[in-house]
């Protein structure tokens, strides 16, 4: 279980103090598909990296299966099972998708294996393993990749920061049967930071977060019907208008 | 390889990953001597009687073959000058692997000047792979300084490696190339400087030949207090094109220059340079990180992956 007590994460804007998280509490069960969503600026991207230790903590702790990380890096919150897909994935020179998956993994991992990450992520594996992780590759497939060096990780506690942000809809419509996948074979626990609804749609808890601080938190059947209508549920919004209703 | 000691040996397999005697052609220099020599039915290896080095003459129509001409130095304060000239004949497709490897223990500094020269018969192909690397505790320092001439005729195709990676303590690599029609040549270098070591590299293609081109492409990561000057003339007389590319990561106090500089003299010369130099990317650090590397063992990656 992943506990976050009373965080405060604080920037400088323009010579005043913001605070970006603001006295944010929450609970996230193990095992459990999680998807945090809210109005833009709210607080979601930068919680999520906070977590990961990407950005300091300004203030509260942070309790991992017990144990208190608030003060871990990022390379120790990742070998004490914390793993992070980037809403921006990251360009490599050089470096190869195998490769990657390698580093991910962290032990011997057979060109067969890695292959089978990539499968599950939707791509014709041997068409990828040997490319460069860099620009050549489409937004789509770099979020692919990304994805599957999460899943090659295999850790208990995986956060994917807006995984359908800069792709298109053909992209995104294979993304959603990646995370149902994900879902249906879960080992772990996933928080997703979205606004899809169709993402919303395989969540068991939903986490409303705005103005730095958790609005609501609810089981998906619950926090889905209320949220339909928001401004942050834009997709829902969408369907439902296209709709008539 | 009975001439050959055992510091020698690793050098060998450094510059030209040789853990045995290569088959085909060779020619192995250890301490300013001749220590092994091969020749094929298409390769000829003949020692110069004017200068120290050798002619390589490749006959015309050799296909799949390769050369292995490593030079090793053991001893401290060896300088030389060698001139290699390597005669490629028509139609050929064949690999060179150069190399100078360097173990200076000693107080005086160990030098390596090599002068190559290639002649490539029309519509030939040749991969030439060149790899420098020094090794020693002493304070002699360990230099190289190649100096390194491609004709090209009509329809040939050179692709050059070359590589130094580390434990060189100065270099000035000078590289000019003249090239026919339709010819091409496509040069990679990666180069590591680390302490207080410098490089500098030189390369200078004229595009003389209609449909010519080339790529040049350089990734240099400067370490420490090194010092690294790139550059890279493309000069293009007529139809043609040609891409220059630095690309270079900078770390610590290291100082690196590039300096692209594109001569077209005909309207129809396409040229094009890219020069970046840049600290690795914290995103790139924090990735790996999140895959569970120490901050170290990102760069490394980072590093390794550049260079490959």
């Amino acid at each position: 279980m992943l506990e976050l007590n009373n965080l405060k994460y604080t920037v400088e804007d323009n010579g005043t103090e913001k605070n970006i998280i603001d006295g944010l509490s929450l609970s996230i069960p193990d095992a459990k598909f999680v998807v945090i969503t809210g109005p833009n600026g709210g607080g979601k991207s930068s919680l999520a990296k906070v977590i990961m230790g990407i950005y300091p903590l300004t203030e509260g702790s942070i309790t991992f299966d017990g144990e208190d990380i608030t003060n871990l890096g990022i390379t120790d919150r990742a070998k004490k099972g914390i793993s992070f897909a980037f809403q921006q994935p990251v360009h490599f020179k050089g470096i190869k998708v195998l490769d990657l998956l390698r580093i991910a993994k962290g032990e011997k991992l057979s060109v067969a294996e890695a292959c089978e990450y990539l499968s599950k992520v939707g791509l014709c594996a041997r068409d990828y393993i040997n490319r460069e992780v860099n620009s050549s590759l489409s937004g789509g497939e770099l979020k692919r990749i990304e994805i599957a060096t999460v899943l090659a990780r295999g850790t208990k506690f995986a956060i994917f920061d807006e995984p359908e942000a800069g792709i298109d809809l053909w992209s995104f419509q294979n993304l959603i049967k990646v995370f149902e996948n994900i879902r249906s074979s879960i080992n772990g626990t996933i928080l997703i930071i979205s606004h899809q609804e169709r993402i919303l749609e395989i969540a068991d808890e939903i986490v409303i977060i705005e103005d730095g601080k958790v609005k609501k938190q609810g089981a998906k059947e619950e926090i889905l019907p209320e949220i339909l209508g928001t401004p942050y549920a834009g997709s829902a919004c969408n369907k439902l208008v296209q709709e008539g209703k | 390889m009975e001439q050959i000691d055992q510091i020698q040996r690793q050098l060998i397999e450094e510059v030209a990953d040789l853990h045995t005697m290569p088959e085909g052609a060779y020619n192995i220099r250890a301490n300013g001597k001749s220590a092994a020599r091969n020749t094929t039915a298409n390769i000829d290896i003949v020692t110069k009687t004017d200068k120290s080095g050798i002619d390589i003459k490749i006959k015309d129509g050799t296909k799949n073959e390769s050369v292995h001409i490593p030079v090793v130095l053991s001893e401290s304060g060896i300088k030389e000058t060698v001139y290699n000239d390597f005669f490629v004949g028509e139609d050929c497709d064949v690999t060179i692997v150069a190399g100078c490897g360097i173990h200076n223990c000693g107080t005086q500094d160990s030098q390596h000047d090599g002068v190559h020269r290639f002649f490539v018969g029309k519509n030939s192909k040749l991969r030439y792979v060149e790899k420098h690397y020094g090794e020693g505790d002493g304070d002699g320092k360990r230099i190289l300084n190649p100096v390194t001439e491609v004709y090209q005729e009509a329809g040939s195709y050179v692709d050059m490696e070359m590589v130094q990676i580390k434990g060189v303590d100065s270099t000035v690599r000078t590289t000019k190339a003249e090239l026919k029609e339709g010819a091409t040549l496509i040069v990679h270098e990666r180069l590591m400087t680390h302490g207080s070591q410098t490089a500098t590299s030189v390369y200078e293609v004229q595009l003389n030949g209609e449909n010519s081109s080339t790529d040049v492409i350089s990734r240099s990561v400067a370490k420490d207090d090194s010092e690294q000057i790139f550059e890279a003339s493309i000069v293009g007389n007529t139809m043609c094109s040609g891409h220059a590319e630095c690309d270079a990561i900078i770390m610590d106090k290291a100082h690196v220059v590039a300096i692209p500089k594109l001569d077209a003299k005909n309207v129809d010369a396409a040229l094009i340079h890219e020069a970046a130099i840049g600290k690795i990317a914290g995103d790139q650090l924090i990735k790996l990180m999140s895959l569970g590397l120490t901050e170290e063992e990102a760069e490394e990656q980072i590093i390794n992956g550049f260079l490959k």
